[in-house]
């Protein structure tokens, strides 16, 4: 009975959805993919009740809505300490070094050959790896933490503004030299704007990195507050709605700090034709 | 092979940084011992002693190399001081959850292109999904499966599965909506079916994307189990190697494991990297 009252929600969501989805305007789709997403909730809700499953294993939406209003000051705390002062500093510090080690490699082909190929092995191995010696060396409090970040989007940054400072073509290049630019102004006028669709490229996947790294830091040691640490103790005390309300909580930062990011994006690189489409 | 030069360049200078630092970071310990025991050192003592530290806040490169061969090479693979074994542990679930979650994501991926119904539904939230820093809970998934009474490889290869899922799913997806009208048109005007179009058209071109996707994918599972390890009460696996290690100050002990993940994570990146030559060669795709 249950089981078929849980199926029967299910068919009916779908079936709508299908039924929405035959009509392919702006409003529909948008429509479809709320449906889903809330159906999944209310689908999550029901198993929960209808079967009891303990708030230790998995607790209900409505639980970890309950946990969320309740502990707001906690969750805003934790916000701060790893969100605004990890992440958000350790990206923006690791974003600007690799942007100018990009700009100091560019000028030698040499260095360029020789730094790719490693930058690119580096991006693709376990850097979380790190954070047990950096949160040793720079202490528990945030700094240790933007560290980590530093290290876990400097690569990942590097390798994408390298390529695109490199994606000028041989034309473009010429024109600059006739009009007889000198470096800096060609740098400047010519190839830093040629560079943006790939720097923000890469700052757009190290945005999520950015939110693990100050995270994960956390499990190895933080002040009493943070959202790594409150995750660790909460499970240990199982009080497992707040550990969900902090996850909701990187979820909502997560996704804002890429919204962020796409929105500078649009605005900075309007002319390129990945933006162009959009607006029309 | 013009990079060999530049590459090793970029190596030999890393080094040179490395023992620098090496230096520099574990000076303060050394002059404080040789303070204590009221003895001058000289320069070149003072650097030799920094390089030979049995806990240095920076190990050099040398001793990393002995950690990793002693690790490697020096124990019997049972043991549980070997990084074979621990690399093995890792290795195992990590594969295992590759498999479950590639497999997952190419089958959603062909329901998605096949269900506009199912595109609509899935793909805005799969690709939300990108942005939520899902490996942050990973700890909290092995806690809550182990309060379940489920412990061992499966917890682990859940969160390698989940973290691969995404980049195969969007990749495939991408991939199997490669083929353009025209060649749609193609194979329509040929009558073929939609079984056909699938197997002879949109799969052949979906691979240079699924492999590219494979490879992020199977990067991000290692990524996944590694901190999936790192709970207490974990014993095995590169990810409690790197805890105890930290628990312990046995600095040498978290490098080498790093380097022994790191030689994973580029094994199983080539692995792939490998069977996507020899595939693209025999479909005549890039040699």
């Amino acid at each position: 009975m249950k089981a078929v009252l849980i199926i029967g929600v299910w068919l009916a969501a779908w079936a709508l959805n299908i039924w929405l989805s035959r009509r392919d305007t702006r409003l529909t789709r948008f429509l479809v993919a709320a449906i889903f997403g809330a159906t999944i909730l209310i689908l999550w809700e029901m198993i929960v009740r209808l079967y009891q499953v303990p708030s230790v294993i998995l607790p209900a939406p409505s639980q970890i809505a309950a946990s969320f209003g309740s502990n707001l000051g906690i969750l805003w705390t934790d916000f701060v300490q790893t969100i605004l002062k990890g992440a958000l500093t350790g990206w923006v510090l690791g974003a600007l070094a690799a942007t100018l080690t990009a700009i100091a490699v560019d000028r030698s082909p040499f260095l360029q050959r020789g730094l790719l190929p490693i930058g690119n092995f580096v991006a693709a191995l376990p850097i979380v790896g790190l954070a047990p010696i950096l949160v040793m060396w720079f202490g528990f409090d945030w700094h240790s933490k933007a560290a980590v970040v530093v290290v876990m989007v400097f690569f990942p940054i590097l390798v994408n503004m390298v390529a695109g400072l490199a994606a000028t073509d041989a034309m473009q290049r010429d024109l600059m030299a006739t009009w007889a630019a000198p470096y800096r102004a060609s740098l400047w006028k010519m190839r830093l704007p040629a560079a943006m669709p790939f720097l923000f490229n890469g700052l757009k996947i190290t945005t999520t990195l950015a939110l693990i790294g100050a995270i994960v830091a956390e499990f190895f040691g933080s002040p009493t507050k943070g959202m790594g640490f409150r995750i660790s103790t909460a499970v240990g005390r199982l009080d497992l709605p707040l550990v969900w309300a902090e996850i909701c909580v990187a979820a909502i930062a997560g996704s804002l700090f890429y919204g962020i990011v796409a929105l500078i994006e649009k605005k900075v690189t309007f002319w390129h034709p990945s933006q162009r489409n959009q607006r029309g | 092979m013009s990079r060999t030069l530049p590459v090793l360049t970029v190596v030999a200078a890393i080094l040179l940084v490395w023992y620098l630092g090496a230096i520099g970071m574990n000076a303060q310990w050394a002059r404080d011992q040789a303070a204590r025991a009221e003895t001058q050192l000289t320069t070149s003592a003072l650097i030799a002693d920094t390089l030979t530290q049995d806990r240095p806040v920076l190990p050099a490169p040398h001793q990393v190399a002995a950690g990793l061969w002693d690790g490697i090479a020096g124990q019997k693979i049972t043991s549980k001081r070997s990084l074979i074994y621990h690399a093995w542990v890792t290795l195992s679930a990590t594969l295992a959850g590759f498999g479950i979650g590639s497999l997952a994501g190419i089958l959603l991926a062909v329901g998605i292109v096949h269900s506009r119904a199912m595109d609509q539904s899935v793909m805005p939230w799969a690709v939300a999904s990108q942005t939520v820093p899902i490996l942050a809970i990973a700890p909290m998934v092995i806690v809550v499966f182990a309060s379940a009474g489920v412990t061992g490889l499966l917890p682990k290869a859940i969160i390698a599965a989940w973290l691969s899922f995404f980049p195969v799913l969007v990749g495939m997806v991408k991939g199997l909506r490669t083929p353009d009208g025209m060649q749609l048109d193609l194979m329509k005007s040929w009558s073929a079916s939609g079984p056909q179009v699938f197997w002879r058209l949109r799969l052949p071109s979906s691979l240079p994307y699924l492999f590219a996707s494979l490879k992020i994918g199977v990067a991000a599972a290692l990524v996944g189990t590694i901190v999936g390890e790192l709970p207490a009460g974990a014993t095995a696996g590169l990810g409690a190697r790197l805890l105890s290690g930290s628990y312990y100050g046995q600095t040498v002990q978290i490098w080498s494991a790093l380097f022994t993940a790191a030689a994973l994570a580029a094994l199983l990146v080539m692995l792939i990297d490998l069977i996507q030559r020899l595939v693209l060669k025999r479909m005549g795709l890039g040699g």
